[in-house]
């Protein structure tokens, strides 16, 4: 309420500021990270960043999952010269959704990821080269045991909340069921508990592309160029898939690039601004992102289905005493709103209360990253109530122990 | 939803609806407005409670009260909601509003063992005399609008409402006559005396019955013919 009455600060002056990516090691010695594939995997190197203030009894940390391409960037920014800020910079700050004065933040890059996490880009400490396509294959739930050993090592034992969107949402999830003590709440936007037909095929015509690149050589490509147009042309798939129609016809309609006619030329590659669009998002991927790394998580995505190693989703998620928060969008037909409505009926026939909207947007599957008003009304209250939740139930604690 | 009744009117209601509920039961409530009902159900009663809201706003009151809701239209069905997941399903002062009413009872007694639904009387001798003396669309504490910017699409009195359970084959557990706030069980001349009525429904038989569906109208042979000129 206090949050309500205070004026709202301008956007720039809720930033974080300057923040940096750490690093530590885990599973390390005599207990390494047991994989789903059976494959055991011995040191991980996380790359985290955090926000805001650890309090004393640990109480006030959230954790965001991020999604496919994402990092530990949420928030801030890593120089004053940096251009951008994290990916979620709208979220997380003083007086934002994740208010980093009350709140205490942290975001890993996910395992199998390019961005300081262990992953196929790492150095196999075995060969002293990139492990490439040799690095074991690896699941959502091995995300999560790494995420979670991540937060241990933090001295935290119970998360406020866990929060992802998509493929973030599936570590939620999968959170809920390996971990049902660990979190007071799990938000999950615009995801789902197993990934369509249509998202797997999806998936599959992107990793064609950089299987099909002759720079690919079976992974291994390190001392070379690298899969350059198979990663970019998977990104500029993709990239459409996290369009909507709507988005996709009112940011570009049939505007040409260069000129006001058409040429008539059929080498001409670029013509619409739609597909100048594509190749510029697909060459900046590049720059961004490893081949081998998205061949990784994709494939983790389409093995994702939280009913299948528990049975049902309502039992994968009855475990859990945390209070869910979902949310789909209109337009999305990557994870569709049928796909939320599938938790919600699976949560509520489990015993499970949720809360769960339907938010009109014209953005699709990118909403969650972009539609951040709407989202902050809705969140903000859901943590306060959670926040003040597991504050009055530590006081009745501490009184008790003091009788 | 509930933009008919005062505060403190809605607190008697809500009041008397507790008191049809045992404690520890699981709740869904229909148009649970900001919550207020489902709140006192968590803390009085140690319901397990899930509520269902339209209107944006109330959504946020109701998540800022800790309420688990889910944002939805009753007219479009209750489909993320599975059957028997509740004990009760509470609907109070919102089935006049609804385009569906059999429907949404018939929903609610899917998604729960036993319904609970609060109704005005349209019944009420001060209804009847207004329309007799007046001749005009009554305006009462209970039904505080003018025709043309109501929220209540159907006006039912209990004998009505009766009628509708006979017809969706659903018992009557209990029948609760209201009257300035304060229940009334076994009130003579209810259907008369009675500003509004609480029913605790649930059903005899496993059959859904089909909602009413009008008799498509059979098209005239000559407007046939008239059409091929």
């Amino acid at each position: 309420m206090t949050l309500a009455s205070a004026p709202p600060l301008p956007r720039d002056d809720r930033s974080v500021g300057i923040v940096s990516t750490k690093l530590i090691d885990l599973f390390s010695g005599e207990s390494p990270l047991k994989l789903e594939s059976g494959v055991e995997l011995g040191l991980v190197r996380v790359a985290y960043e955090t926000y805001g203030q650890l309090n004393e009894d640990a109480s006030n940390a959230i954790y965001i999952c991020h999604a496919l391409t994402g990092d530990a960037h949420v928030a801030g920014k890593h120089s004053p010269e940096s251009k951008k800020a994290g990916w979620w910079d709208g979220m997380v700050g003083p007086g934002k959704t994740f208010d980093t004065n009350r709140f205490f933040v942290i975001c890993s890059n996910v395992l199998g990821g390019c961005k300081g996490t262990t992953g196929p880009c790492s150095t196999n400490p075995a060969t002293g080269k990139p492990w490439g396509s040799t690095f074991p294959f690896i699941t959502i739930g091995d995300m999560v045991e790494v995420h979670a050993q991540l937060v241990r090592s933090l001295g935290i034992r119970k998360l406020l909340a866990v929060v992802g969107g998509s493929l973030g949402g599936m570590m939620a999830l999968d959170w809920a069921a390996r971990f049902p003590d660990m979190a007071h709440a799990i938000v999950g936007l615009a995801t789902s508990a197993r990934l369509t037909a249509q998202g797997i095929a999806f998936n599959a015509v992107g990793r064609r592309a950089i299987y099909a690149d002759p720079n690919y050589k079976n992974g291994d490509y390190y001392d070379g160029e690298g899969p350059k147009f198979g990663l970019a042309l998977a990104r500029m798939i993709a990239h459409i898939t996290y369009l909507s129609e709507t988005s996709i016809e009112r940011k570009f309609g049939r505007k040409l690039q260069n000129s006001d006619q058409l040429g008539y030329v059929l080498q001409q590659e670029i013509e619409f601004q739609v597909e100048s669009y594509l190749h510029y998002q697909g060459q900046r991927f590049v720059e961004r992102f490893d081949a081998n790394c998205y061949l990784y998580l994709t494939r983790a995505m389409d093995y994702f289905d939280i009913s299948q190693k528990y049975g049902s989703i309502g039992a994968a998620l009855g475990q859990t005493a945390a209070r869910f928060f979902l949310c789909s969008y209109s337009s999305d037909w990557l994870f569709p709103p049928s796909q939320s409505r599938e938790i919600v009926t699976a949560l509520l026939g489990a015993g499970k209360n949720v809360t769960y909207l339907e938010l009109e947007s014209v953005k699709g599957h990118d909403s969650f990253l972009l539609e951040l008003e709407e989202l902050e009304s809705l969140l903000k209250p859901f943590l306060s109530s959670i926040s003040s939740e597991v504050m009055s139930l530590a006081s009745t604690r501490s009184g008790g122990s003091h009788r | 939803m509930r933009y008919l009744l005062a505060d403190h009117a809605a607190a008697l209601i809500d009041r008397i609806i507790m008191d049809q509920i045992p404690a520890g039961s699981r709740v869904l409530d229909l148009g649970c407005g900001d919550g207020r009902l489902l709140c006192r159900l968590r803390d009085e009663m140690d319901a397990s409670i899930q509520g269902v809201e339209r209107d944006p706003k109330a959504v946020i009151a109701a998540i800022s009260k800790g309420v688990p809701v889910i944002q939805a239209d009753l007219d479009q069905g209750l489909d993320e909601i599975p059957d028997h997941a509740f004990d009760y399903a509470v609907l109070s002062q919102t089935l006049q509003q609804v385009i569906q009413p059999e429907n949404v009872v018939n929903e609610m007694l899917r998604a729960a063992q036993r319904a609970i639904v609060v109704v005005p009387n349209f019944g009420h001798w001060r209804i009847r005399l207004q329309i007799l003396v007046n001749g005009r669309v009554p305006i009462t504490s209970e039904l505080p609008y003018d025709w043309y910017n109501t929220p209540n699409l159907h006006f039912l009195t209990m004998i009505d409402f009766r009628a509708l359970t006979e017809r969706l084959q659903l018992r009557i557990v209990r029948e609760l006559p209201i009257v300035g706030g304060v229940a009334k069980a076994g009130l003579q001349l209810a259907n008369l005396r009675a500003e509004s009525a609480l029913f605790v429904l649930e059903r005899m038989t496993n059959e859904v019955i089909p909602i009413t569906i009008p008799e498509p109208q059979k098209p005239a042979t000559e407007i046939e013919s008239d059409s091929a000129v």
